[in-house]
């Protein structure tokens, strides 16, 4: 496949392999932000082809993980009221809320389809005019646009049976939370090559500056992750704190103009509670005031009792980058994909689901 | 596939709660589509069940089919209910025989496409050279089902060569697979309401019995275990197995054979195509001296042109199956938990 096999070669990582070899010469801790990229490091077994001085810590970017518990009940709330169907993407069902999770409300029967774009559920709702039709809109900034969209559509087409439920979050201020936090290890980040695809550069310079801290915009396949480990890993020995890209193929500095103007005509930045993490200001997306009829939370009007976390889950550690997966009593004992304590054990991107799935026997063995 | 006979017409546009009702209405369905479309000697006697001699061991199995949409690119439900109880007895080391064939139809089915099911049931029974000798229709109101499941079950003759246990696998046997993996999975969910995708994939569904009687008269014994990776896909059987035998499977990512296109759906949707799952496809555990020549003999069938050899059986890590990545990486494939849902981003 063009752009994915090049990226997939045996020579080139063994080639950037032997480069990182050689050019690391102290300890290192870097954090991957996105869960996508923490997922091909443990499915390619790559983090055990890594020199032992280089620690790889998983971030907070798994959209599902971050998404708190008093959200998705409002989810399987809405779920529950007559005429309302809720769309939302496939890893988000096995989630659990506080009582349960929207795989459990569906086979309760309540209508909750699952779909690939939020501009579905705005055909579902013209096609369905006698319901409500609600697009639980989670993603961080690579999937805002098109959630964006599907409402400027929804407007342009005069369909009044949308909503979304926004659970979006934005990377910037969740790194700077880890960075301000006194306890947090991280040398160096990996940022999420589709974001910045999004959001482009300008955005991480202050934060490079300000803690000192080299960022490489990296990708997803072995490649990649091995050409941004070791140009962070360069700049961590010379003792520099630059901003690089190295997915140059799809993020430019800008980023994507378009998409961002669509996401400001629709969304306002607002604070946002991360799951594990709690409350972070100016770190989500809001329906605006202007499409506030396509708020579910307006609409609807939702004021649910927040609710608590699972305390037996570690995810806030997890996605801080403080603990691993193997380091929590529950992991493969009591949280399993089957029955997960939280959202990292079930999501595609979470952090204890890609080393419960993938982790490498040696590691395996260490759990038990 | 050209038919023996022109398939008759049913006088009727849709099926309703009467012709479940065993009365009028379930005779002129019976009589002018199932007995019609299907008949031999077997069927014609019109009991209760089915009388028949069978002489040596058997293998008997049964299989419901529930598949969403009825009608997919490369097949459709009816066909779908043979080549799988089909296979199933193939993968016991039998040739079917019989087949018995359940319908459960929800209301408002229209009797075009339940003629077509039919005539695809028949055509895939006279491949697999297998005779359908007894049923059942019943009709549910509707809402109480997804337009129509399908039961059935299956007895063959086990092949006089073949022992097919997972007590025979040792270590230093080969893993072979017959052909490209997850094609039916992705062909299914290209068509899947709300995840629509365009894609010229097509399911693979297909009757195996034939290939591995050949692969039987041909190797015997030396063929250990067998399985039609359906359901949960390669990774699951693989772990089952695995668990079964305490011993531990190596497989190498580079030699799984998958179709670009059905490759590139998998990225896209983020699934692993080790858990989509198969249907024309079969896993054989065999002997490691014969396993180049098994490969070779199913390179030249139909069914097996893009067969390989994927791993091995080993003593180390009794009971996980651990991958070769591409890039020379190793990781657990573990079971798939729940169903494979497609990814945010």
């Amino acid at each position: 496949m063009k752009f994915l096999s090049e990226y997939r070669g045996p020579e080139l990582v063994k080639k950037y392999l032997e480069q990182i070899f050689h050019v690391t010469t102290k300890r290192w801790k870097l954090m991957e932000i996105c869960g996508g990229q923490t997922h091909s490091l443990v499915k390619n077994g790559i983090l055990d082809m890594l020199p032992g001085q280089i620690t790889m810590v998983h971030g907070p970017g798994c959209p599902v993980c971050v998404t708190p518990v008093s959200i998705i009940d409002e989810a399987i709330y809405l779920s529950q009221q007559p005429g309302i169907i809720v769309c939302s993407f496939g890893d988000m069902l096995r989630v659990p809320g506080s009582r349960k999770s929207l795989l459990g409300t569906k086979a309760e029967g309540a209508d909750v389809r699952i779909l690939y774009s939020p501009l579905d559920a705005v055909r579902l709702a013209k096609e369905n005019p006698g319901k409500e039709i609600v697009f639980f809109a989670v993603g961080f900034e690579t999937t805002a646009p098109a959630n964006a969209l599907s409402i400027v559509q929804a407007h342009q087409s005069g369909i009044n049976n949308y909503s979304i439920l926004a659970s979006h979050v934005l990377v910037p201020p969740a790194m700077e939370a880890l960075l301000s936090d006194d306890a947090n290890e991280i040398d160096a980040f990996l940022a999420a090559g589709h974001v910045c695809t999004i959001m482009g550069m300008e955005e991480y310079y202050p934060i490079a500056e300000k803690y000192k801290t080299p960022v490489v915009i990296t990708g997803f396949e072995p490649v990649d992750l091995l050409q941004g480990i070791l140009l962070a890993v360069q700049q961590l020995e010379k003792g520099e704190y630059k901003v690089e890209n190295q997915y140059a193929r799809y993020v430019q500095r800008e980023g994507n103009r378009l998409a961002k103007e669509t996401m400001m005509e629709v969304f306002a930045v607002s604070d946002r509670v991360w799951r594990g993490i709690g409350n972070i200001p100016q770190s989500g997306y809001e329906v605006n005031e202007q499409y506030k009829q396509y708020n579910a939370r307006v609409k609807f009007k939702l004021n649910l009792p927040v609710a608590e976390e699972n305390k037996d889950c570690i995810s806030g550690d997890i996605m801080k980058g403080l603990k691993k997966p193997f380091q929590c009593p529950n992991f493969s004992m009591s949280c399993k994909p089957e029955h997960p304590l939280g959202a990292p054990m079930v999501s595609s991107e979470g952090a204890c689901a890609a080393y419960y799935h993938y982790a490498s026997a040696k590691e395996q063995e260490e759990i038990i | 596939m050209q038919l023996e006979c022109p398939i008759p017409k049913f006088d009727f546009d849709v099926i309703t709660l009467g012709h479940g009702s065993g009365g009028l209405l379930t005779h002129q369905l019976l009589k002018s589509g199932v007995f019609d479309i299907l008949k031999n000697e077997l069927l014609d006697q019109q009991h209760d069940g089915a009388s028949f001699m069978l002489n040596g061991p058997v293998a008997f199995s049964s299989d419901s089919y529930v598949i969403t949409p009825a009608f997919f690119p490369g097949g459709n439900i009816g066909e779908l209910a043979i080549n799988g109880t089909v296979n199933d007895l193939a993968m016991c080391g039998a040739s079917p025989k019989y087949l018995s064939l359940a319908f459960i139809i929800e209301e408002g089915l229209a009797t075009d496409e339940f003629r077509q099911i039919l005539v695809s049931i028949k055509e895939a029974a006279q491949r697999a050279g297998v005779k359908i000798v007894t049923g059942d229709t019943k009709v549910v109101e509707k809402g109480k089902g997804d337009k129509l499941f399908i039961n059935t079950s299956g007895i063959g003759l086990i092949h006089p060569k073949a022992d097919i246990h997972h007590k025979n696998i040792e270590p230093g046997d080969k893993i072979i697979i017959s052909g490209n993996i997850a094609t039916h999975g992705i062909a299914i969910m290209s068509v899947r309401k709300g995840l629509e995708f365009e894609s010229a994939i097509e399911s693979d569904t297909t009757n195996l019995n034939r290939t591995i009687e050949n692969l039987l008269d041909h190797f015997g014994n030396d063929i250990k275990f067998l399985r039609d990776p359906t359901r949960g896909g390669v990774a699951s059987v693989l772990n089952e197995i695995a668990e079964l035998i305490s011993l531990g499977f190596v497989i190498d990512q580079r030699s799984l054979p998958v179709d670009e296109q059905v490759e590139g759906a998998c990225e896209m949707l983020g699934l692993d195509p080790l858990y989509v799952a198969n249907e024309g496809v079969f896993m054989a555990v065999v002997k490691n001296e014969m396993a180049e020549d098994m490969v070779s003999l199913l390179q030249k069938d139909e069914n097996g042109r893009n067969a390989t050899i994927i791993g091995e059986v080993v003593t180390d890590h009794p009971g996980k199956v651990i991958m070769k990545s591409r890039i020379g990486g190793r990781r657990v494939v573990n079971y798939l938990a729940g169903e494979q849902l497609p990814r945010i981003c």
